[in-house]
């Protein structure tokens, strides 16, 4: 699809503009931030997926065969804290949300630009912790820090893990701040909150997630510090706390975060169905307010990780059913995104596939989490690999797939340069199919009953423990594939056009890649979002209504 | 066929059946759904696949249509919640007559205690047919007590009781995994299930025991002098505890609270917490100084004081068998 021409000399843009390390480690242009965030998260992402290839190779077989126990445990933690905090978290908001916020509201940069350089060494500050963490023996207590074993049990690095993850979390309340005043604030003229991409809707309910959540799980991490060091009483029943309490706390910010997580997905997915299928995204107000609603009753759900825990049968009701009012918005996502596509003009290029992956995976995550938060389900399958496939669906084959999807689309803008096309298509069906290889047979494993967290298990559970790291090899594949040709690409890449896709949005109206403040002067804004219409047609359309 | 790739659980208890049918019914729903939105993403897919000189007709969203695709899913959500909690609520209500046994989780072993004084380690042996309710503690971390067979766990706490009651309904030898992270042999703290026939049961049950747990109870009361405070004329520096199980209580603060497991252990443990009307808090504790066993063969003890009996003490009909008979398993005298 991509066309237009290019000029022949390269213009000055924001990554040729200065040179040397100085330049960019004191740079405050939000594109490279975004740069910076996207080569530390790409660090990250590797190792936490090597990690899960050590998991997977312990898994082959019935065993403990590969690594010591404690080693299992310290690997499955490290797994989850680093792809968690430094991975998922900051994906797409820090990456992609910081180079395209400011360009889609038509803004010379965020808000508080130094605010957002302090936010990427703050992340960085975390990121030698938890490396410093693990190199100097890890932790094991699982990502969640569950007390007591925490706090008085566990004697692995308990508190440099929790002190990385509480500085990591400033650096996502930065994000967040940020976003929240930039898109307040700084939208150029006609820019009003209806004419907003449904990008920037959802980064703004992410945002309100990031600032309201994460001062929840410091504190949080902050008192199991106090209890581990200090001997405080707050969690461990043996000093008068109460171990519920820390889940409670726990939960109430990381159920949240998996909004966090995928939102900005979500939003990233409603660009990419908008631009290939030439469309008005169907029914915008819904898929603006229901990122609304997810973020709120998102706040309203945590317990439904609580049902076996020994809460109330009565506080257990009411979990469940407030479990399912955070399921209808993302339902109503699922089908406008699906009536997108009707009367469209649909083009199957790499992101577009990332998008239909996503569509797949996130309505299979969705539908596993009616499963969970079925009671009578739920205290079957709760602390099985029912769980772990259906979270991962969520934020492996949701978040994920909208990430590399928005990876592909904008890295035109991005770096200046195509990737090549045929390899982005096979690598997004390899990361599909890869993907339901290693995880389709951990729903059953999980209703066959095998725990989360086991170092070996009964032998017959091998059969799709075998298939699930065959899957995982390939998966690995997937995603080695995108990295190898974006990076060859910014070399040998085609220069691209300044807007490869024919796309809406403000920033594919700027040049490829953009000059250090974005646009030649500020724009003003007199149409509406995905007006596809006018861009294919060269005049507005009548828009017909159905139902 | 399947012996070593299942890809249904056994199903041995009386639960399992009801999670089984919401889980098909949940499958065969979001089967449906995912049917629909796939269906309806290829077709569209193929269907208005890009042609050289075909535009795409814009088409604006609609009230109705949102509004049909909001209240539908809420609709079948709402029958998935009130499913789903009525399976769930008839598992968390243990029934009155259930055999009690208790269980003492810690790393990385499960210790369990009939009422009627057997002890099993890793192992629990129960009759088809008959209600059971655990009553569980952790000595060290968190534990979670899963039978996959059973189709329920429930996660057994530090420094309280969590119950969880099941009725087997299949002969047979079935896995007990813990289900919460507990460090380093998590994975190996497993059992099984040994789910036999009632006469079976009743041969194992007439091996070796020390007599009922509470009488080892009312031992442990005499032992550390209990009685010269809570005695039975009610004359004593402590409430009376005959008949208390069950029933609710005032409290020095003006709450009522219900006599039940949590609160005999917690009033051992934690004296000052929930002070009888009328009473000082003169108790001193007895935490650090009686093991977890000791503080269930007390609430067993206590338990037992509950039967309108006099000094009646419930032991179970099955008691006076011969010894030695078959059957069996790991038993700790």
């Amino acid at each position: 699809m991509a066309t237009a021409t290019v000029p022949a000399v390269e213009r000055e843009n924001y990554l040729n503009k200065e040179y040397g390390v100085g330049s960019w480690l004191l740079t405050t242009d939000h594109k490279r931030i975004a740069l910076l965030y996207l080569i530390s998260i790409t660090f990250f992402f590797f190792i936490g997926g090597f990690f899960a290839l050590l998991i997977r190779l312990e898994l082959l077989t019935p065993a403990g065969d590969l690594v010591q126990a404690d080693t299992y445990n310290k690997l499955f933690t490290m797994h989850g804290q680093v792809m968690v905090f430094f991975f998922l978290i900051p994906s797409i908001p820090a990456v992609l949300g910081n180079f395209l916020v400011p360009m889609m509201v038509g803004a010379k940069d965020l808000a508080f630009p130094r605010i957002n350089l302090l936010s990427w060494y703050l992340y960085i500050i975390a990121g030698i912790m938890m490396l410093h963490c693990m190199l100097t023996g890890g932790v094991d207590t699982g990502w969640t820090f569950y007390t007591p074993f925490s706090t008085a049990f566990s004697n692995t690095k308990v508190i440099e893990a929790g002190l990385a993850i509480f500085v990591a979390g400033f650096s996502s309340i930065l994000t967040g701040l940020n976003f929240v005043v930039t898109i307040h604030r700084m939208r150029a003229p006609g820019m009003t909150w209806s004419r907003l991409p449904l990008f920037i809707w959802a980064h703004y309910a992410t945002s309100i997630i990031q600032i309201l959540g994460t001062p929840v799980i410091a504190i949080t991490l902050v008192l199991v510090v106090a209890e581990r060091a200090l001997h405080l009483g707050i969690f461990d029943p043996k000093l008068g706390g109460d171990p519920l309490l820390f889940q409670h706390l726990f939960w109430f910010y990381s159920h949240p975060a998996v909004y966090i997580m995928i939102l900005p997905s979500m939003g990233v997915v409603t660009e990419i169905i908008a631009c290939f299928s030439r469309k008005r995204i169907f029914g915008y107000t819904f898929v603006a307010l229901s990122s609304i609603a997810i973020a709120v009753f998102g706040f309203l759900v945590w317990a439904h990780h609580m049902f076996v825990a020994g809460i109330s049968v009565y506080a257990a009701l009411i979990f469940s059913m407030l479990s399912y009012s955070v399921a209808v918005p993302s339902a109503v996502k699922v089908f406008n995104w699906t009536a997108t596509l009707y009367k469209g003009s649909i083009h199957y290029d790499a992101p577009m596939l990332y998008a239909f992956g996503f569509l797949g995976l996130f309505t299979m995550g969705g539908l596993t989490g009616l499963f969970l938060s079925a009671l009578g389900i739920d205290m079957h399958v709760h602390d099985t690999y029912f769980v772990i496939a259906h979270f991962h669906y969520i934020m492996v084959g949701g978040a994920l797939m909208g990430y590399l999807g928005g990876l592909h689309f904008w890295w035109p803008k991005i770096s200046g340069k195509l990737y090549p096309e045929g390899w982005a298509r096979l690598s997004a069906l390899i990361v599909f199919l890869g993907f339901n290889l290693t995880f389709f047979p951990q729903f059953i494993l999980g209703y066959l009953g095998m725990p989360r967290r086991y170092y070996q298990y009964p032998p017959e559970f091998q059969v799709l423990n075998v298939l699930s790291t065959a899957g995982a090899t390939v998966l690995g594949i997937g995603y080695l594939l995108p990295m190898i040709y974006f990076l060859w690409s910014m070399r040998y890449g085609k220069p691209a056009p300044d807007n490869p896709w024919k796309a809406a949005g403000l920033e594919w109206q700027t040049q490829s890649p953009p000059t250090t403040f974005n646009f030649p002067e500020e724009p003003v804004v007199t149409w509406e979002a995905y007006n596809y219409d006018e861009i294919d047609r060269g005049h507005k359309e009548e828009v017909n209504v159905v139902g | 066929m399947f012996d070593n790739f299942p890809l249904w659980p056994q199903r041995a208890s009386s639960t399992a059946g009801n999670v089984d049918a919401l889980f098909i019914f949940l499958i065969i729903v979001s089967g449906l759904m995912t049917l629909l939105v796939f269906s309806a993403i290829i077709y569209f897919a193929a269907r208005y696949r890009h042609r050289k000189g075909v535009l795409a007709e814009q088409v604006e969203g609609s009230i109705p249509l949102e509004l049909t695709w909001t209240i539908i899913p809420l609709g079948v959500f709402m029958v998935i919640f009130a499913w789903g909690a009525v399976v769930y609520f008839k598992s968390r209500t243990p029934p009155r007559d259930a055999a009690e046994v208790y269980v003492v989780a810690k790393q990385w072993m499960w210790k369990l205690e009939h009422a009627e004084g057997q002890r099993e380690i890793n192992e629990l042996h129960v009759p088809v047919g008959r209600d059971v309710k655990l009553i569980m503690t952790s000595q060290d971390v968190i534990h979670s007590f899963f039978v996959p067979a059973f189709r329920m766990k429930q996660d057994v706490l530090p420094g309280r009781y969590t119950v969880l009651w099941f009725r087997a309904t299949n002969p047979g030898t079935y896995h007990l995994f813990c289900a919460q992270y507990c460090g380093t042999q998590h994975s190996g703290m497993i059992g099984n299930i040994v789910v036999m026939e009632p006469a079976q049961y009743e041969a194992w049950m007439s091996g070796g025991s020390n007599g009922p747990l509470s009488a080892g109870g009312e031992k442990i009361f005499a032992e550390l002098g209990c009685a010269t405070c809570h005695r039975m004329d009610s004359q004593g520096r402590g409430p009376n505890l005959q008949g208390v199980f069950g029933k609710p209580v005032q409290l020095e603060d003006g709450r009522m609270v219900t006599a039940d497991e949590n609160y005999i252990r917690e009033s051992i443990l934690d004296p000052g917490a929930k002070v009888v009307k009328g009473f000082k808090p003169v108790m001193p504790t007895f935490q650090g100084l009686v093991s977890e066993e000791q503080v269930n063969a007390l609430v067993a003890y206590v338990k037992s004081l509950g039967i309108p009996v006099p000094g009646g003490v419930k032991t179970s009909e099955s008691m006076p068998a011969p010894q030695g008979a078959p059957g069996g398993g790991s038993q700790v005298q």
